[in-house]
């Protein structure tokens, strides 16, 4: 039973080595460029092929010619691609290790089935047709779901077993409301077919200026989180013993994960497998340190999100793959190669 | 792998919902490895019955009565079920048709248009509750169920291939989920060998390759015309509608070869449970035995999503409710089958009763019964401090 077992403490009591540490640092830094040059290539790279020239045009002496359009909004689905990335790697993380379960990811607690059932929600009863218009009926369905799953799964003493089921047991019942608009309602279906395989095509500065205030709070929450959270991994008793709240860290825990996915998949649907992934990758070279754990999710995440949202640009020319597509392409592969590979750290 | 030897305890397992009695009793024992043997008096229910010649089998008393009592509820229900729709029979009547005394046109509708919808029901909710068993035991994760692991998905994209690119037939369309469920096992199990397969990198290559199939999935349907999309839709949902005799066959026969196959493995599946190492000192072949129900619960799941389509939930949640009724730990594979049975059967009625005959699929109603069960199970085990 995955779900619950104990990590061994024997790797985080023990302060690592001042030369370890330097390797590590200098890989958060190089993991950083990587993420630069990614971007770079997510503004430059599209299913339109422009040169260099028209990109820095674009970028730097807008005129409003076709090119500078386009570069404009390359860089809004940029932009979106980083926030949304490191908030879903980040909450896939502290998600993770919250419920001691490798699998646990938005989709475990229910977060994407609230906002999924409150976008169909919208489209049938509310007549909602703009994206704008979902952000916010997406948002709330991820909150008031998780808050549900924290009461359900007992406030107060919950445990990872609980929250976990918890958080299937509402996406059962969502799911189950979900499909059955959809196969009554075929204008439902026509636009959640799309909006649930998770997109960044229809990145907007709007929708980025809606989402940002919830992402930047989330990630300062979920990053001052590492210490408790390592305390925790140890076990309740110990956990105690060595003085962690433990109530407090796990509402705190899922407080700042329902906020990094609820806007994330407001923002661009719900992209499932970038939070389960990352976390197992990092934990594969960081150890079951979350201070160090937190830190590279949250920088490897949009590496994987921008990158496949270009390679999902320049594969289906002059349409394109939604991100959420080749998300899980590219990266369930290279998952089940880490997992065959060595033995994967456990939480 | 640190997961094995925290198995053994059975302090450890016992706040997952997969042991539940554990915890019961080893709150009231706490020392690790003492579950038996302290709790004399749960060893009781454990009757032994002695036949002529030496033969003496132990009947688990409270699980005997579960699995009589489901059961029960399974035939009742499914001839509730034969008797609703736009045609309604009484009960009476029906038990008269199918002992062959009703009058020609309820024999027609009974014989010809229900009774194989409610076998098809029946034999899918059990195959589905054995798989989902044998599963949840092999991953010993209780959330390590076909549909996490990606078997769903993969009978999905193969259904999804066919109605989406080549707008196939029915039949086509159960060839298409049928081969897709299998390569989609062999897949997993490939993928995850590595000097035998271990429970642990079994969920997680299941996971990936769930992903990268439900990628693909969502991809054909975005590529789907309307008329398409929406019949996939219904598809993946999981629906009796229409089935009749043809779909009853194979699925029969399946079970009746694999069920006993997997009963008779039960006792090495119970030794695996606690992990690997203490099941091979106890003279279990682990790995040729976790194949062996490997290769049964990816047929018998593939089998019934062919048939029904991937419903929602029932392997999920039938071998946890199984568990809590008969207070038992171990795989609990009968109970688990009655329970997936009635579990669809029952499911089968109410949409037929709340939303009109054939306006909503049962996997629908599999989904909110779920989820609903396992809100009251939280709720209920958090009183009782179970978990």
């Amino acid at each position: 039973m995955l779900v619950d077992s104990p990590t061994e403490p024997s790797a985080e009591t023990a302060p690592a080595p001042p030369r370890r540490r330097a390797v590590r640092a200098a890989g958060l830094v190089l993991s950083l460029a990587v993420l630069v040059l990614v971007a770079l290539a997510s503004i430059a790279v599209g299913a339109k092929e422009l040169s260099l020239e028209q990109v820095w045009h674009g970028l730097f002496q807008d005129s409003g010619t076709y090119g500078d359009v386009v570069v404009g909004e390359r860089l809004s689905r940029t932009v979106l691609g980083l926030l949304v990335g490191a908030a879903l790697g980040l909450a896939g993380a502290v998600l993770q290790a919250l419920t001691r379960n490798p699998l646990a990811d938005p989709g475990l607690l229910g977060i994407n089935a609230g906002a999924s059932a409150a976008v169909v929600t919208a489209i049938t009863f509310f007549g909602v047709t703009s994206l704008n218009g979902y952000v916010w009926f997406a948002f709330a369905g991820a909150a008031v779901v998780g808050v549900l799953v924290f009461l359900l799964g007992g406030s107060r003493g919950a445990t990872p077993v609980r929250l976990a089921l918890a958080g299937t047991a509402i996406s059962a019942a969502l799911y189950g409301y979900l499909q059955a608009v959809m196969i009554t309602d075929e204008a439902a279906l026509g636009t959640m077919r799309f909006w649930t395989v998770g997109s960044l095509a229809s990145a907007t500065s709007d929708i980025i200026w809606q989402v940002l205030p919830f992402l930047v709070a989330g990630t300062v929450l979920a990053l001052a989180l590492a210490r408790p959270l390592n305390a925790m991994a140890m076990g309740d008793d110990t956990a105690r013993a060595l003085g962690a709240h433990l109530n407090r860290t796990r509402a705190l825990s899922m407080a700042a994960a329902t906020v990094l996915c609820g806007a994330a998949t407001a923002a661009c649907g719900p992209i499932v497998f970038v939070g389960l992934m990352v976390p197992h990758v990092v934990r594969s070279f960081t150890g079951p340190d979350l201070r160090w754990i937190l830190p590279y999710a949250t920088v490897l995440s949009p590496v994987l999100l921008l990158g496949a949202d270009v390679v999902g640009r320049m594969v289906a020319r002059p349409a394109e793959l939604q991100v959420g597509i080749v998300t899980a392409i590219l990266g369930g592969p290279v998952f089940i190669f880490l997992v065959r590979r060595r033995r994967t750290a456990q939480l | 792998m640190k997961v094995p030897r925290t198995q053994a305890e059975p302090a450890q397992a016992a706040p997952t919902p997969a042991a539940p009695t554990s915890a019961a009793s080893a709150s009231a024992a706490p020392t690790p490895g003492t579950a038996a043997p302290a709790a004399p008096a749960r060893a009781f229910r454990g009757r032994t019955v002695r036949a002529v010649g030496g033969l003496s089998v132990r009947v688990d008393v409270r699980a005997f009565t579960v699995v009589v009592l489901l059961l029960v509820a399974a035939l009742a229900a499914s001839v509730v079920l034969i008797g609703t729709g736009d045609f309604p029979i009484s009960a009476g009547d029906v038990l008269k048709t199918l002992f062959g005394t009703g009058s020609a046109s309820q024999e027609f509708i009974v014989e010809q248009l229900r009774l194989p919808r409610v076998l098809v029901g029946l034999l899918v909710g059990a195959a589905l509750g054995v798989g989902g068993a044998l599963f949840q035991t092999i991953s010993r994760n209780p959330l390590g169920s076909p549909d996490v692991l990606g078997l769903g998905q993969g009978s999905t994209a193969g259904a999804l291939v066919m109605i989406v690119l080549f707008s196939g037939s029915p039949e086509q369309v159960t060839v298409g989920a049928l081969v897709g469920g299998l390569v989609t096992g062999l897949a997993i199990y490939l993928l995850a060998w590595k000097r035998g397969v271990h429970g642990y990198r079994l969920v997680l290559v299941g996971i990936g390759v769930s992903a990268i199939v439900t990628a693909v999935n969502g991809y054909l349907i975005t590529k789907a015309d309307l008329v398409d999309a929406t019949r996939a839709i219904v598809w993946m949902t999981g629906s009796l509608n229409g089935r009749d005799w043809e779909q009853v066959w194979p699925l029969l026969w399946l079970c009746a070869v694999l069920v006993p196959l997997v009963l008779g493995n039960a006792r090495a599946l119970r030794m695996l449970e606690m992990g690997d190492d203490v099941a091979y000192a106890l003279g279990v072949r682990v790995e040729r035995t976790r194949l062996l129900l490997m290769v049964a619960a990816v047929l018998l799941t593939a089998s019934a999503t062919a048939a029904a389509g991937p419903v929602g939930f029932v392997a999920l949640t039938a071998p946890q409710l199984a568990r809590r009724l008969t207070r038992s730990p171990g795989p609990n594979l009968v109970p688990s089958m009655c329970m997936g049975a009635t579990l669809l059967v029952v499911a089968d009625w109410a949409s037929q009763k709340v939303f009109g005959a054939d306006q909503v699929p049962v996997g629908v109603v599999t989904g909110v019964l779920g989820g609903v069960y396992l809100l009251w199970l939280l709720v209920t085990e958090r009183k009782a401090g179970r978990i």
